[in-house]
């Protein structure tokens, strides 16, 4: 065997390897995801079922019908759940992203001083473990009377996504050439349509990452929405998976069917927004 | 009608005064060239007139009105950038018609005078396509025509060709001077390349450290240079400059050797004053292969050896060795020629400059 050949062979070999490695690392991160689904599908039964069947035998869409008929299983108001996520998602997103333009745009175009200390406390908030919080924040907001409210969750959300949203916007109007804001106030625009005509549309698509960001935040929140709601009122998807525990047993069968109810919007979103998302992430990693 | 005048215009950052007081007056329709090495004010003061940037003193007048506190949308100004600042989210048909259409014109009125833009600068083919998908040149073209479609009373360019490829700058720089002819307009150029400055300009004004070195036409700063900068920094290969000293009527360098004092300035010094003495290339060259052989009034011929030769096809550079200082000598209709060949240089004493040591003003009064 000539040397050409031996390393066209050793190539392919490595490729090979690269390719199962590849698949190994694919497993480990879809099989929950995967087993949720599944979960969802079948009797308690074989979910816990020892040793695991691995292939499903009776699969049936009981627990979504249970879910969304309202009565069955204990009758676990998901609509509720799902309009109060939605509601709070959405507004703490378009508020969080209101003050981080605002914000961003600051730091990335005007000097001012203690910039960079203000910057410095931002970054150092997203340090602090949100959950460290919740105890204090229980007892202020019970003093204040707004515990089991839209308003306390939007308020928390948007103050934990504010600083981020900053930072990320902040790297994104930085990219804008400061020249095509002026290029635009000598073609006859005010400071405030050079905004709005030319650096916005610009930055668009890391302002809308920045958002999906925020939303899957506020989405995706467990700890500090399961001690600040109480009840139909402002619980959340992630915290109304809770109610399919009860004193003896467990429905796990239903929660998994919640979860892949909760998992769908954001996992759409983040679909539509992926190559954005992937541009804002690498940005901010190169901006240091 | 727009000429452009600045009164003792200050800028300055915290306590440092990057613009000192300049004084100058733009003619309407006049094609100046703000000319300085980096960090000399030529952009601060370009982008004061723009109203990018605060005017910390001083006055700026526009048509004969003070417009300092005027933001630059009510200036009636264009502007072409260093780096062109299209917008990339805008096809150059929007692009160019972005001014008009912010400034509520009819569509109509908008096509009209895109489509002419594009016309005199031959976009035509290219007005659906986005920044991205066009050449420098393109780009460069692009920016003047968004320039052009604003009608404006004057032209400001911030070093517009610097991002181009030699070839191509020299393309642009004639489309420029064509364009200035079509518009009458009133245009000041800002570049740090005196190539592009002298063929452009009607006038230029050479900046240094914040101040105006010289105010004039191409061939004044040219000849009558009035510091020692101008000098220097016009011209290319620039003009050479040394140290001399004078003694009974003669202008004595480093090792002793000597000059004749030029006519000129025979009654402006002294003996024992030091003096800059600047002669340019074109003045030293071997007899008979000069610019102006023949027609020299004031020739002084030497004999020196020649360290150095560059050739350029229509003439050849010699570096010649003299008074301790390496002189640069431009030879016409060259002829082979090796280094450590002497040969006979004429210096033609009638186009020298004296300056003085300390201001580094020029001596001819």
């Amino acid at each position: 065997m000539d040397k050409n050949s031996s390393h066209r062979l050793k190539r392919r070999w490595l490729k090979v390897a690269h390719f199962i490695g590849l698949f190994l690392a694919m497993l480990v991160i879809c099989l929950p995801g995967l087993w949720i689904v599944l979960s969802s599908l079948r009797p308690t039964v074989e979910i816990m079922a020892k040793p695991p069947v691995w292939i499903p035998r009776d699969i049936s869409l009981d627990a979504y019908r249970a879910m969304f008929g309202g009565a069955g299983q204990g009758g676990i108001p998901v609509w509720e759940y799902f309009r109060n996520s939605l509601i709070i998602s959405i507004t703490s997103t378009i508020i969080a992203l209101i003050i981080g333009m605002a914000g961003g745009y600051a730091f990335a175009r005007y000097k001012f001083k203690g910039k960079s200390g203000v910057f410095l406390g931002f970054m150092l908030t997203r340090a602090v473990p949100g959950i460290a919080l919740s105890l204090p924040l229980f007892m202020i907001f019970a003093r204040v009377g707004i515990i089991d409210t839209h308003f306390a969750m939007i308020l928390i959300y948007v103050a934990l996504n504010v600083p981020f949203t900053i930072w990320l916007i902040d790297g994104f109007f930085r990219q804008v050439p400061k020249d095509l804001a002026e290029a635009a106030q000598i073609d006859g625009c005010t400071r405030w349509q050079a905004f709005w005509q030319v650096e916005f549309p610009l930055a668009g698509p890391g302002i809308a990452s920045a958002g999906i960001f925020a939303f899957l935040t506020s989405w995706n929140e467990y700890a500090l929405a399961s001690q600040i709601t109480r009840s139909v009122n402002s619980k959340t998807l992630p915290v109304g998976l809770l109610d399919y525990t009860s004193e003896f047993t467990i429905d796990w069968r239903g929660m998994c069917a919640l979860a892949v109810v909760m998992i769908i919007p954001a996992l759409t979103l983040t679909f539509i927004i992926q190559k954005h998302l992937v541009s804002g992430l690498t940005f901010g990693a190169v901006k240091g | 009608m727009a000429p452009v005048t600045l009164k003792k215009l200050v800028k300055s950052y915290g306590n440092v005064d990057v613009v000192h007081g300049i004084d100058l007056e733009v003619n309407d329709r006049e094609f100046i060239a703000l000319v300085g090495p980096s960090g000399c004010g030529k952009s601060t003061t370009l982008r004061m007139i723009a109203g990018l940037e605060d005017i910390s003193g001083g006055v700026v007048e526009i048509g004969g009105k003070p417009v300092n506190d005027l933001p630059p949308r009510a200036r009636n100004i264009s502007m072409v950038f260093q780096s062109y600042a299209l917008y990339p989210h805008m096809t150059v048909r929007e692009n160019m018609g972005f001014s008009l259409k912010i400034g509520k014109v009819a569509q109509a009125e908008i096509d009209t005078r895109v489509n002419e833009a594009a016309a005199i600068l031959d976009l035509d083919k290219y007005m659906d396509r986005r920044p991205s998908q066009l050449s420098g040149g393109q780009r460069q073209r692009v920016a003047m025509g968004r320039a052009i479609v604003r009608k404006p009373d004057v032209f400001l360019f911030d070093e517009p060709l610097s991002n181009l490829d030699a070839k191509l700058r020299t393309q642009v720089r004639t489309e420029i001077k064509r364009l200035h002819a079509r518009v009458q307009a009133t245009m000041i150029y800002v570049t740090h390349d005196q190539v592009e400055a002298m063929t452009l300009s009607d006038r230029i004004v050479i900046m240094r450290d914040g101040y105006i070195e010289q105010v004039g036409t191409p061939e004044e700063v040219f000849k009558r240079p009035a510091t020692r900068f101008v000098a220097g920094f016009i011209g290319s290969p620039p003009m050479n400059l040394n140290e001399a000293t004078i003694a009974d009527g003669k202008l004595v360098f480093a090792g002793g050797q000597t000059l004749p004092l030029p006519a000129e300035f025979r009654s402006k010094v002294a003996a024992g004053d030091k003096v800059i003495f600047g002669l340019r290339p074109d003045d030293i060259y071997p007899t008979g292969h000069g610019i102006n052989s023949g027609e020299a009034t004031d020739v002084h011929e030497m004999e020196l050896p020649v360290s150095i030769t560059e050739p350029l096809g229509n003439e050849t550079l010699l570096f010649i060795t003299m008074a301790e200082r390496e002189w640069v000598s431009r030879m016409l209709n060259p002829r082979p020629m090796g280094a450590g060949e002497v040969v006979k240089f004429s210096f033609d004493l009638s186009q020298a400059h004296l300056f003085s040591p300390e201001t580094g003003k020029t001596l001819r009064g």
